[in-house]
């Protein structure tokens, strides 16, 4: 005798509390806890940070530590929380010539202004698995030396002062109007550079991996050079009208990357280098060489390039596939009952059955 | 009706083209191209790779903005018009064919739906008779009745070239472009394409502008003939004028180094 | 029925109030041009992407403390699906539920329209996947919305005509595309053919959301809503060729439930709420069972 199945709620609320039951793992095991995971995890809670545009080092290592360990998940949490947080202000826009570098480095030239300093990398590590990390030890200090106040400046300036590189357009907009904010406005194409490099920036890492992977093997070739690399803080200040001038009300990690790239020219346009911009949250090396590779893929157009069919130059492929928020909501949906649509194939597909066999028949 | 009495029952040209002019950089596309064009006559613009003829066809049918010059189509200025009323004359008055027809064709779609698309896009509702003036026109084609439900990746170059005319001229435009036409078939398939678009051309009463490479393609369906060269027109008149009696010292090179089979 | 008492820390309905007045612009212009789809700003949710989000901001923006929630998903008050936002609301706004369709102000909905005709005053609020109903005909956004702008529409009935030719019917069962008030075609979301009939002339306002796509859009009580077909070919809204096995209904869209490992199934209406009305009013059908057993 049929009964139609309920208990949906309680099937819920078991789930969830098994789902906490292995978060936690072995009780016999130490808990985590969020700030050994801000602390020892950094390079995690970076990418969550960025993708989930919100920087906030604790609140990326709760979103970790609550998603067991799942990044796109993290994000998840990091973006929902943001979308409650109230906007107070814009902050100006940041002077990366200013940062206090711990990390950078140039392809392009073998000694600059500044010096190559190599910081925190692990570029010129042997990947031998190190047995004694897994005990847990104290770490030596590292060797220091006193901080240069000397300014670093930007590399490309120097390219830029002979006119070697094309200027850095400030932005597609003539009138200086601030860039779109992609989290309160719907992204609408075809998108300026400023939209793109947002959408980017918080992109999924493998994704934009990937696509500037394809631009290196042939699909739309930029011929790409690290001009610079930097990575350190820098302040973030904000004009408080009340007083008159802007206040730094606190400092950010970031990346940055600026790719010199394949030289444009024409018989009346003299040869120039030409750009691509990566930017990130905290230590992210990675996604900011391949955000410049792909914001430089998807600068053909105005670029006067022709279009060869790259995927990495499709901006519409680019931008539309590239947050993974999007992306795993929508892939993980069919697992949500389409019962009701499969149905409807259903009934379509036996009477097609029907119909062709009734023809067969009639046939013979 | 004849040549003589369509062209002067109306007086009134059915495309003019004054002054165009389109550059790439510093390179010429093509330099200040005017013509008319009346109802029922077919121009071929004729030239080598790189005479501007492409460049112009495409500025012609509103795939590129001109930098220079006026276009009017039954006497609205085209260049103005905005992007919507140029697609809609794109599917309604106009037709282009593709020198690849891969271009003009949708592959994934069967030969009857690529023809009835037009319709369908103008309002016909009725399957039977949409089929039915599918199944009519593959047969002006001179395609099989029976392929209506293929795809033309099914089809050789020339049948895919025939389709693509099809599927252009079901709904009844007034004016073709085609762009190299017959390029990419061999010889007796292009003599039969010819044949064909040459009696469309006269029971229709198109206006056609073709432009080519291949002076036995105007011989046979152009009234008027423009050559170019290095993106300008050198000389232009009747077909059998220009061919017969080349003035321009260009001309005379292209004329005398066609092959006489 | 209350579930629970709401958060103090969100606002009403979870949305903050600037958020709210975006999309109630945005379901204005919608309703201003019905089957329009208007861009919007999607928030992030709490739910993923393609879980909703799309619906829940839609019936967020249009909360009000009086109002009278009924949640569905595949036509059933207790799918997972339907609970979760239910329960949601229940958290963020404190608004009273219910599974009553005619008791319900606003109705969210996940691939069905209830059987129960609406009313007047009634909002139902469509969960939506893909807005765009030449997506898969024409991947590229550029290019659709110059085909909605332009009212070029051949495409739709090319595929149309593909399917006849090829099946020898219009070989879509779901989702199936409208034209509406002569203008724009649209998509209903993933309800069943059987459905489509239900979205003209209803005295309701019919509200879509698309959250991770960006577009709402609407149609405003008594609009005419006409799905796609040929003269000759007309659109035929089917279903399966049973009756409900509990309570009889005939002309209500079923589900089918495997009952043994034989191959015995039996059909069973998708509305749980109509189904259960009918019980209660002492139709019966094939295998006369109770009323299934109360809420864990």
């Amino acid at each position: 005798m049929y009964v139609a199945v309920k208990g949906g709620e309680r099937a819920i609320d078991n789930a969830h509390a098994w789902l906490a039951e292995e978060r936690r793992g072995d009780p016999a095991v130490p808990e985590l806890s969020v700030a050994q995971i801000r602390e020892q995890m950094r390079l995690a809670v970076n990418r969550v940070m960025a993708e989930g545009s919100l920087y906030d080092p604790d609140l990326a290592a709760l979103a970790i530590k609550q998603s067991r360990g799942d990044l796109i998940e993290a994000v998840f949490l990091l973006r929902a929380y943001r979308t409650t947080l109230p906007r107070l202000a814009s902050s100006n826009p940041i002077d990366t010539a200013a940062m206090a570098v711990d990390r950078r480095i140039s392809a392009t030239f073998k000694d600059l202004p500044g010096g190559q300093v190599l910081g925190p990398t692990f570029d010129y590590t042997h990947r031998l698995l190190d047995f004694k990390l897994a005990a847990e030890g104290s770490v030596p200090p590292a060797p220091q030396s006193p901080a240069t106040a000397a300014p670093v400046p930007h590399v490309i300036d120097i390219l830029n002062r002979d006119g070697l590189i094309e200027a850095a357009t400030p932005d597609d907009t003539p009138d200086n109007t601030p860039p779109p904010d992609l989290t309160r406005e719907p992204m609408e194409l075809p998108a300026a550079r400023a939209l793109r490099l947002q959408a980017i920036t918080r992109g999924d890492e493998g994704f934009i991996l990937s696509m500037a992977y394809s631009t290196q093997r042939g699909y739309g070739r930029t011929h790409a050079f690290v001009g610079e690399l930097r990575i350190g803080h820098v302040a973030v200040s904000v004009d408080i009208p009340e007083l008159g001038f802007a206040v730094e009300i606190g400092e950010i990690e970031l990346s940055e990357c600026e790719t010199v790239n394949q030289f444009s020219g024409s018989r009346t346009q003299p040869a120039q280098f030409t750009r691509g911009y990566g930017l990130v949250f905290g230590q992210s090396e990675r996604k900011a060489i391949a955000m410049s590779l792909v914001d430089r893929a998807l600068r053909w157009k105005e670029l006067g390039e022709d279009d060869t069919g790259a995927p990495a130059q499709d901006e519409e492929f680019v931008l539309m596939h590239a947050d993974n928020v999007q992306a795993t909501g929508f892939l993980e949906h069919i697992k949500l009952p389409h019962y009701v649509d499969f149905q409807a194939e259903l009934e379509l597909v036996r009477r097609l059955r029907a119909d062709a066999i009734t023809l067969q028949e009639a046939a013979e | 009706m004849s040549l003589i009495e369509k062209v002067t029952a109306t007086d009134t040209p059915l495309l003019t083209v004054a002054g165009l002019t389109k550059n790439y950089g510093a390179r010429i596309g093509c330099a200040d191209v005017s013509f008319d064009l009346f109802p029922g006559e077919v121009l071929g613009i004729v030239g080598e790779s790189g005479s501007g003829k492409s460049t112009l066809l495409s500025c012609l049918a509103g795939h590129q903005r001109p930098d220079l010059g006026q276009i009017i189509y039954d006497g609205q200025d085209v260049i103005a018009m905005s992007e919507s009323a140029r697609r809609r004359l794109g599917r309604t008055d106009w037709a282009y064919v593709h020198q690849n027809p891969r271009d003009g064709l949708r592959m994934g779609v069967s030969a009857g739906g690529n023809v009835g698309e037009r319709l369908m896009a103008v309002g016909a509702r009725h399957y039977g008779d949409i089929r039915a003036a599918a199944t009519d026109w593959l047969g002006r084609v001179e395609i099989d009745a029976d392929r209506i439900d293929d795809r033309p990746r099914a089809f050789s170059g020339g049948m895919q070239q025939r389709l693509q005319i099809a599927r252009n001229l079901v709904t009844g435009p007034r004016l073709v472009f085609m762009d190299e036409p017959t390029g990419g078939l061999d010889v007796s398939v292009q003599a039969r394409l010819l044949d064909l678009l040459r009696g469309l051309v006269r029971d229709l009463g198109l206006s056609v502008v073709i432009v080519t490479h291949d002076l036995a393609v105007v011989r046979l369906l152009a009234h008027r003939l423009m050559v170019m060269q290095g993106g300008r027109v050198v000389e232009q008149g009747l077909t059998d004028q220009v061919l017969d009696d080349p003035q321009h010292a260009y001309t005379q090179l292209l004329v005398s180094s066609v092959l006489q089979v | 029925m209350n579930d629970a008492t709401p958060e103090p820390a969100y606002n009403f309905a979870y949305l903050d109030e600037q958020t709210k007045r975006m999309i109630r612009r945005a379901i204005l212009k919608g309703i201003a041009v019905p089957g329009y789809q208007v861009p919007f700003a999607s928030r992030e949710m709490p739910m993923p992407y393609g879980w909703g989000t799309g619906g829940v901001q839609v019936t967020a923006a249009c909360l009000v403390p009086e109002d009278r929630l009924k949640v569905i998903d595949q036509g059933a008050d207790d799918t997972t699906n339907a609970v979760s936002i239910r329960r949601f609301f229940a958290r963020t706004a404190g608004v009273a539920t219910t599974t009553r369709t005619t008791e319900a102000t606003l109705i969210q909905t996940r691939h069905r329209i209830p059987e129960t005709p609406l009313h007047a005053g009634q909002i139902l609020v469509y969960q939506v996947p893909i807005p765009e109903p030449l997506r898969f005909l024409e991947p590229r956004e550029t290019e659709t919305r110059k085909m909605h702008e332009l009212e070029e529409y051949g495409l739709m009935h090319v595929k149309l005509y593909e399917d006849i030719a090829r099946h020898g019917q219009i070989a879509t069962s779901y989702a199936y595309p409208v034209k509406v008030s002569g203008r724009y075609v649209m998509d209903p979301s993933p309800i069943p053919k059987f459905d489509n009939p239900k979205l003209s002339g209803s005295p309701a306002i019919q509200l879509f959301g698309a959250g991770r796509e960006q577009r709402i859009y609407a149609l405003p009580p008594y609009t005419k809503v006409v799905s796609l077909d040929f003269d000759d070919h007309p659109f035929q809204a089917s279903k399966a060729a049973h009756d409900c096995d509990l309570c009889g209904a005939k002309a209500s869209y079923l589900d089918e439930v495997i009952t043994d490992d034989l191959g015995g199934r039996m059909f069973v209406c998708s509305d749980t709420d109509f189904c259960t009305d009918r019980q209660a009013h002492g139709k019966r059908g094939r295998v006369s069972a109770p009323v299934s057993g109360d809420a864990a």
